[in-house]
C-alpha cells in the first residue's frame, strides 16, 4: 500500500492510565521485513505501545498498518488483519494443551490446508511443542512456554509480529536460541517489533532500534548505532 | 429391591433436570466469575414458555422443547447484555445484586401476567411399562434420555469443538483471548445462550414432570441446583452433572426412607458435609493466583 514499504507507522502516540501519563507523543515506523526494536528500563512505556498498537488498551494519536488506521478496530479483528502479539509473561492458556494453545491462535483462518503447514512448521521450528502437544499449557517451562506464545503468533499467520520481553525470566542459554529463532522467524519474511529490557541481544539482531525512557523516544538508530553510543553503553550494556 | 430401583429411577429423573439446571450456572461462573442467580427464573420462563407455546399455540412436545429453549436463550444472551455486560469490570457484588434484581424482575413480570399457579396440559401419551414389581414410566425415561444427551452435546461442545476451546480460554485469562482473534463478548453470549438454553430445556422437563407451574417455581429449584454447580466444583461442568445428580438422589432416597420432611434438612446437611471434606466442589481445583 505505502510505496516506501512503511508497514506499521506510529504518529503523536500517547497512552495514559488515569492521570499518568505512560506513552509521551511518540512516533515511529516499521518497514517491512524489518526487526525494529524498543528497549528502555521498567516502566518506560514499551508495553502499553504494543498494547496500544493491538488495541488493548485506548490512546490517542494514529497507528496505521498497511495504511490502514486502526483506532476504532477491536483488538480481536486486528489480529486478522495480520498483527499478532505475544504478550508480557507469554499469557498461555494454562488449562489449554499445547496443541489447542496453538490451534486457537489460527481461530480467524479459513484456510485448513495452510493452517496445518504452519503447525508443521512451528514443530519443526520448536520440537518440544510436538513432544508435549497433550499437555496442558501451565505444565511447561518458561522457555516452552516461550516458544509456545511464538509458535500461537506464526498459527496466526500475521505478517507483524510484537513480542514483549520474551528473554524474560529465561536462562541466557534459552534467551540466545529464543533471540536465533526470532532472526530466523525474520529471515523467513516476518516483519518483528521486539520490545526488550535485554538491549544487548535486541540490538544485535535489531536493523533499528529506539531508546525510550519514562515514555519518550530519547534516542533511535540502526542497531549498530545504538550499539555503540556511549548513552545507551553506560545506561543499557552494562558501561 | 424394586422399591429401592424404582426410587433410584425417581432420582435420576430429578437429578436430570437438576443437573441441567446447575449447567447454566457453572458455565457462566467459569467464563465471568459471576453467579447468575437469575438462573433460577430463567428455568421457570423456560416452564411458562413451555405453558404458552402447549395451550395457546397447541404446538406438540418436540417444537415447544426447541422453541422454549431457544426463547429463554435469546432472553439470557439479552440479560447478559443490558445487565450484565456494563459491569463486567465492576466489583463482583455489583454484578450479583444485579442478578438478583434481574431474577426479581422475571419473577413479578410473570407473576404480573399470570398471578394463578397453571396447568401444563399432558403433551405426550404417557405409557407406563412394567418390569418385574418395577414401572417405568415412558415421561421418566424421556427426561432422563433428553438430559442426558443434551449433557453429552454439552460435553462434546465444551472439549471437542473450537467454540469450546474459546470458552475454557476464557475462563483461564480473558484478557488474552483478543490477543487469538477471539471475541471475547460473542464467546460469552454464547456462553450464555447454551447455559440458559439448558435451563429452558430443564423448565419444559420439569413441568412435564410436574405440571404445575407458578412464577416463584425457579427461586427453591434454582437454589438447589446452584450448589450442586457449587457441590460439584463451581466452573466444571462436569462437576454440575455430577452434583445435580448427587442432590436428586440424595432428596428421592432421604424421601423413600425417611419422613419426606427430613428430605432438604438431610440433603443440605450431607452437601454442608461434602463441601467441608471437599471445599472446592467434587472437580474443583483450588485456582491458582494468576497476576
Amino acid at each position: 500500500m505505502s510505496a516506501n514499504g512503511i508497514l506499521l507507522s506510529v504518529a503523536c502516540l500517547s497512552v495514559s492510565y488515569d492521570s499518568i501519563r505512560a506513552v509521551d507523543d511518540i512516533s515511529f515506523d516499521v518497514a517491512r521485513g524489518e526487526i525494529v526494536t524498543l528497549i528502555g528500563a521498567n516502566g518506560a512505556g514499551k508495553s502499553s505501545i504494543l498494547r496500544a498498537v493491538s488495541g488493548l488498551i485506548p490512546y490517542t494519536g494514529g497507528i496505521t498498518y498497511e495504511g490502514r488506521d486502526l483506532k476504532n478496530i477491536a483488538a480481536d479483528r486486528i489480529v486478522g488483519l495480520g498483527i499478532a502479539h505475544v504478550p508480557e509473561g507469554r499469557g498461555i492458556f494454562g488449562n489449554l494443551t499445547v496443541l489447542e494453545n496453538l490451534k486457537l491462535a489460527a481461530w480467524r483462518r479459513k484456510d485448513k490446508i495452510k493452517i496445518k503447514a504452519d503447525l508443521e512448521h512451528v514443530f519443526t521450528l520448536f520440537p518440544r511443542l510436538r513432544e508435549r502437544g497433550r499437555q496442558q499449557g501451565g505444565m511447561l517451562s518458561g522457555g516452552e512456554q516461550q516458544m509456545l506464545a511464538v509458535g500461537r503468533a506464526l498459527m496466526s499467520d500475521a505478517q507483524l509480529l510484537l513480542l514483549d520481553e520474551p528473554s524474560m525470566g529465561l536462562s541466557p542459554v534459552l534467551v540466545r536460541e529464543i533471540f536465533k529463532i526470532i532472526l530466523e522467524i525474520n529471515r523467513a519474511g516476518k516483519t518483528v517489533l521486539l520490545v526488550e529490557q535485554n538491549a544487548h541481544l535486541s540490538l544485535q539482531i535489531a536493523s533499528r532500534g529506539y531508546v525510550l525512557e519514562t515514555g519518550r523516544i530519547v534516542l533511535s538508530g540502526t542497531g549498530r548505532e545504538l550499539t555503540g553510543n556511549p548513552r545507551v553503553k553506560e545506561a543499557y550494556l552494562g558501561g | 429391591m424394586a422399591y429401592f430401583f424404582q426410587q433410584l429411577l425417581n432420582a435420576l429423573q430429578l437429578g436430570s433436570i437438576y443437573a441441567l439446571i446447575a449447567l447454566g450456572y457453572t458455565m457462566v461462573y467459569g467464563i465471568l466469575t459471576m453467579i447468575n442467580f437469575a438462573h433460577g427464573d430463567l428455568f421457570m420462563v423456560g416452564a411458562f414458555f413451555c405453558f404458552l407455546l402447549a395451550v395457546y399455540l397447541k404446538l406438540s412436545f418436540v417444537p415447544t422443547l426447541l422453541l422454549s429453549m431457544l426463547g429463554v436463550a435469546c432472553l439470557g444472551v439479552i440479560i447478559e447484555r443490558l445487565a450484565y455486560k456494563p459491569l463486567r469490570t465492576a466489583p463482583r457484588v455489583s454484578a450479583i445484586i444485579t442478578a438478583l434484581g434481574v431474577g426479581l424482575f422475571l419473577e413479578n413480570f410473570t407473576l404480573a401476567l399470570s398471578p394463578y399457579p397453571k396447568h401444563i396440559p399432558p403433551l405426550l401419551k404417557n405409557v407406563t411399562w412394567t418390569v418385574g414389581e418395577l414401572s417405568i414410566s415412558s415421561l421418566q425415561v424421556l427426561v432422563i434420555v433428553l438430559s442426558l444427551g443434551l449433557m453429552l452435546i454439552l460435553d462434546f461442545v465444551v472439549w471437542r469443538t473450537k467454540a469450546g476451546m474459546a470458552m475454557r480460554a476464557i475462563s483461564w485469562d480473558k484478557t488474552i483471548v483478543p490477543l487469538m482473534g477471539v471475541s471475547v463478548n460473542k464467546i460469552i453470549s454464547l456462553t450464555f445462550a447454551i447455559g440458559t438454553g439448558l435451563g429452558g430445556a430443564a423448565g419444559v422437563l420439569y413441568s412435564l414432570a410436574y405440571p404445575v407451574i407458578d412464577p416463584y417455581m425457579g427461586i427453591m429449584v434454582g437454589w438447589k441446583a446452584f450448589i450442586c454447580a457449587v457441590v460439584g466444583g463451581i466452573g466444571n461442568v462436569r462437576g454440575a452433572m455430577i452434583g445435580g445428580f448427587i442432590l436428586g438422589a440424595v432428596e428421592i432416597l432421604v424421601a423413600a426412607f425417611f419422613p419426606s420432611t427430613y428430605r432438604d434438612f438431610v440433603a443440605f446437611t450431607l452437601l454442608l458435609v461434602l463441601l467441608i471434606l471437599k471445599p472446592y466442589g467434587i472437580l474443583g481445583r483450588p485456582q491458582p493466583q494468576k497476576v
